[in-house]
């Protein structure tokens, strides 16, 4: 014999096996082997090798003969598409139970992912309406207090004059503005409390606004207003209102020169109903010129060149205030804080706001992030429903794969059938989504505090809508689609028992897979609604420290208030409906003014803390119902209380007298008390008073008489009614103080508002949550009764054989309930993890109780229960006589 | 219906085919052309060859004949078909054609 023949590259063999054509490979390969042997004969063995490799190669398919061999219509052929769609039609007109199920679990899940989606695209597009939106920043300040870098947007007066002189070149615009402030308007016989600011006359260019009449031009007058449409109608109604005199806060006359569009809901300039000029401002409030450096008062927004971005402006007017003023000897405490000058972009204003350290804070992007992923999951559930009944379903579309893949169907043919199925599903569904999405709209604007609509014109909508379709399409098909095409004909349409049996078992898995996934985000969203909810009763429930019943709050807006309190309090008194009257700065729910530079006897050195500082006339105690735990009030009688403190039991603590009242308490401050050191006697002490959001702790506060308030308090009489007390209230007002409007808050409203954030937190949790468990069980419902459905025969062989209702009711529910506490296992500690994180963010907050957790676990499970339940007594209720009939 | 363009390698291809008569297949068509024109051709272009011109409908094939040799595969036996045959004529009549129009002279010059 020979030495053993030389053998052609294995690897060369088994690539053309699977890459090669198959309808040629067999003589291919003869062919080849024939060849490399005859090649080994003539050119030798390596050589023959190489050839051997190269025609193997060059024969793979995608090289060669690119034709389909066989005559398999193309499975977009437009008559298959229409196969496909009718053949999907008839199932889902067959099985009408399943495909409500699916449809309306898909279109709600669908509906929660476009208004969700809208939400996300109004808090993203924020102040977009302005046309220069990416270059317009405002200027901020970081300065560092007590070892703190503190943020601010207000900048002193002398600034604008050395931004302007010195640094404007980056910028195309410099607007100088006021914080946004009530101003009483009043046009003829109409007075209105609007909210506006004064800004400098290029505001109307920079911020692009739409003239509805007159022009942009129209600040450069100082006596002038732009109206926006909707306070321009308040006004004047249809008159034509340019050229009108109007009145700002009762004695600054403007004339209108023009009337803007209203800007839309999301942009930070909605509230200005009206702008005026910055000149006339600062010609009728002198005092504001000579303001010096380390007075904050005002807003400067700038719009940069075309040509540079943020950051080289920022750069260039970094320093600016410290150059300035670094050599003056009366700023050195200014220059001490380090001002740090820097460009807080517009795109930035509503999402990236809050500023901890000189570090953006979470602030609104975070729920952007939230209401995205719940948006997310929702629709996950729905779409996890989509495939859990799919592929339940399966058995019975089994016989059809098997029948479709023995008559020549391609796997690639029935994908295509699958998934234009689910496409056609997901369509169905997405009108119904939007039907729902438009009739909840508006209910949900009122819950989301916004004005959205369905950009129906928009292009790019529609464009978004088929995206969506498609991909929700996708994502809810594809597992069908890969997991029924996967059958082998030979096993479905033998049918044999224990074909289906091992099917059933691992097609399963991935099922039970998806229930808990569906259960874990429920759970996990349930936890959270309660903790929620159990955060803003923990808060609400916290003690007040007054009483807010009654108690109306009126602003002193302008001057026209002052020197009448006296008369006005005599003539309240006198119309019997009120019990008291005080003045006081900030109103009750608010605390408007807090200083430092006080100290004590045994005070720790270095410590320089802030108090909250108002004043207030010895009514007051009266007005808001004081509860003293210590001391006296003030007395109108003793001269002296007016260098008397009141302050509440966190200044106790502070100041740590073991009895504080008696004690002094001295106090140096620019503002208050001229810079002058002046002793205070502490004459009581009062429980603390939430003023400020009921989730801080409070601040440390001392009442005092001197100062200007700028509130009034009245204490309507309790038993009185509110609508008589309320006109006869405002009769006085009128008659004594006939050119400011009488505005008025009620303190318990006030107080409820500051709920109001969390409050919507927890109603957007409860409806997602409800939507959620709602699909999934919804998705159970569907499985529970296929289960059900598929072991009827089972069913009635176990009741023929004696088992009872109770057995097999267990018997069924009895594998769901595993999954639900398998998803509450996995919940827990996730939604433990991130509720102790958002909980992190309240000084005063509740404890993430066991009992909350077990709560949701046991609803989950009863909810959970009745659902199985109702398929499971009704397959138990069965006569065996029914089930097994066909046998 | 339009005439069938037959390519220069095609052509050499169908006619060995028709030369080879009854032992056409893969290995012999590959090795009577290098015998024949001397030119060093790639047994996959043989055999894409011989698979288009099927497609084309100038071949036929059938199966048979394995033998040891190619670990018991099956040949693919390729017989002309009578389109196959026409084209071949038709090509013929064309350069022959082309060859009588030839002027003397230039004929002389090519030494023919």
């Amino acid at each position: 014999m020979k030495p053993p023949t030389p053998k052609p590259p294995r690897w060369a063999t088994s690539l053309l096996d699977w890459l090669g054509d198959p309808n040629t490979v067999e003589e291919v390969q003869g062919d080849l082997l024939e060849l490399y042997a005859y090649w080994v004969k003539t050119v030798g063995e390596r050589k023959a090798d190489w050839r051997y490799v190269l025609s193997a190669l060059k024969l793979l398919r995608p090289l060669a003969n690119r034709k389909k061999a066989e005559s398999n219509p193309f499975f977009l052929h437009p008559a298959m598409v229409r196969n496909y769609f009718k053949i999907a039609l008839r199932n889902l007109l067959k099985h009408k139970g399943y495909s409500g199920i699916n449809m309306g679990g898909l279109a709600v899940g669908m509906a929660v992912a476009l208004l969700t989606g809208l939400w996300i695209y109004d808090e993203l597009s924020f102040n977009r309406y302005h046309q220069h939106y990416d270059r317009i920043a405002l200027v901020m300040q970081n300065q560092v207090v007590n070892g703190e870098l503190h943020t601010s947007q207000s900048l002193p007066y002398p600034f604008i004059q050395e931004l302007k002189s010195n640094y404007s070149s980056p910028f195309k615009h410099i607007v100088t503005a006021t914080h946004l402030d009530d101003h009483i308007l009043t046009a003829g016989e109409t007075k209105l409390s609007k909210r506006g600011q004064f800004i400098g006359a290029e505001a109307p260019e920079m911020l692009t606004l739409k003239m509805v009449e007159g022009t942009r031009a129209g600040l450069q007058d100082p006596q002038s207003i732009l109206l926006s449409a909707s306070t321009a109608k308040a006004l004047f109604g249809n008159a034509d209102p340019i050229n009108k005199p109007v009145k700002i806060n009762t004695d600054w006359l403007v004339k209108v020169t023009g009337v803007y569009e209203d800007l839309p809901q999301n942009t930070q300039f909605h509230d200005a109903q009206f702008l005026a000029s910055w000149e006339y401002f600062v010609a009728n409030n002198r005092y504001m010129r000579d303001k010096k450096w380390d007075n904050h008062a005002l807003l400067i927004y700038v719009e940069i060149q075309p040509n540079t971005d943020f950051d080289k402006a920022t750069a260039t007017i970094k320093d600016s205030e410290l150059n300035a003023i670094r050599h003056l000897e009366s700023m050195k405490e200014e220059a001490a804080t380090r001002p740090q000058m820097w460009l807080h972009p517009m795109r930035d204003w509503h999402l990236y706001s809050d500023f901890k350290n000189g570090v953006v804070g979470k602030g609104p992007v975070q729920y952007v992030w939230m209401v995205g992923l719940i948006g997310f999951f929702v629709l996950l559930l729905a779409c996890i429903n989509f495939m859990n009944l799919s592929t339940a379903r399966s058995e019975k579309r089994a016989k059809e794969v098997g029948i479709r893949k023995t008559v020549g169907s391609r796997r690639s043919q029935l994908m295509g059938q699958f998934f234009s199925e689910s496409l056609l599903v997901v369509f169905l569904s997405f009108l119904i989504a939007l039907l729902l999405a438009t009739v909840s709209l508006p209910w949900f604007n009122n819950l989301a505090a916004k004005q959205m609509t369905i950009p129906w014109a928009n292009g790019y909508f529609g464009l978004f809508c088929l995206g969506f379709i498609g991909i929700t399409g996708f994502l809810a098909g594809s597992y069908p689609a890969l997991y029924l095409t996967s059958f082998q004909p030979i096993q479905v349409l033998k049918g044999g028992g224990s074909a289906r049996l091992q099917r059933g078992r691992s097609a399963s898995i991935p099922r039970q897979i998806l229930v808990v996934t569906q259960f874990t985000v429920s759970i996990a969203l349930i936890i959270s609604t309660l903790v929620v909810y159990r955060q803003i009763q923990f808060a609400k429930s916290r003690p007040v420290g007054y009483a807010r019943d009654g108690l109306l709050l009126v602003p002193m807006q302008s001057d026209d208030f002052y020197g009448k309190t006296a008369l006005l309090r005599n003539e309240l008194k006198n119309t019997g409906v009120v019990s008291e009257v005080a003045e006081s700065q900030s109103p009750i729910t608010g605390v408007w003014s807090s200083n430092e530079g006080f100290s004590w006897k045994g005070m720790p050195p270095g410590l320089n803390e802030r108090f909250a500082t108002l004043t207030v006339s010895p009514e007051y105690a009266e007005t808001v119902g004081w509860q003293f735990s210590g001391g006296r009030n003030f007395s109108k009688e003793l001269a002296s209380d007016s260098a008397g403190f009141i302050i509440n039991e966190t200044a106790a603590k502070l100041l740590g007298f073991r009895q504080p009242v008696g004690e002094f308490v001295r106090w140096k401050s620019q503002w208050m008390t001229n810079n002058v050191e002046k002793q205070f006697r502490i004459l009581g002490v009062v429980k603390d008073m939430v003023m400020e959001s009921p989730f801080k702790p409070i601040k440390p506060t001392v009442f005092f008489l001197f100062g200007s308030p700028n509130w009034i308090n009245i204490k309507i009489r309790p038993g009185a009614d509110a609508g008589n007390a309320l006109s006869q209230i405002e009769a006085v007002f009128k008659k004594l103080i006939p050119a400011a409007p009488f505005e008025y808050k009620f303190a318990d409203e006030e107080y409820d508002a500051k709920f109001r954030a969390e409050e919507r937190i927890g109603k957007l949790a409860t409806f997602f949550a409800v939507l959620a468990i709602f699909i999934s069980c919804l998705g159970l419902f569907g499985l529970a009764s296929f289960v059900a459905e598929q072991r009827t025969k089972e069913i009635g062989v176990r009741k023929v054989m004696g088992a009872s209702v109770l057995n097999l009711w267990r018997l069924l529910s009895k594998d769901f309930m595993v999954l639900v506490l398998l998803a509450f296992g996995i919940a827990t500690p996730v939604a433990a993890y991130f509720l102790r994180s958002w909980l992190q963010q309240y000084d005063y907050r509740t404890e993430l109780s066991w009992w909350i957790f077990a709560a949701s676990g046991v609803g989950a499970l009863v909810i959970t229960l009745l659902t199985v339940s109702f398929q499971s007594i009704k397959a138990a209720l069965m006569n065996p006589v029914k089930s097994l009939r066909s046998e | 219906m339009k005439r069938a363009f037959l390519g220069e390698f095609e052509e050499v291809v169908l006619l060995t085919v028709a030369v080879l008569d009854e032992s056409a297949y893969g290995v012999t068509v590959t090795q009577e052309i290098e015998q024949k024109t001397g030119r060093a051709v790639g047994f996959s272009t043989v055999h894409t060859t011989l698979q288009r011109l099927e497609e084309k409908g100038y071949l036929s094939s059938k199966m048979s004949g394995a033998t040891a040799e190619r670990g018991g595969r099956r040949k693919r036996f390729f017989t002309v078909t009578a389109a196959g045959r026409k084209a071949l004529m038709e090509v013929k009549s064309i350069r022959e054609q082309l060859w009588d129009a030839l002027p003397p002279q230039t004929l002389q010059l090519m030494g023919g």
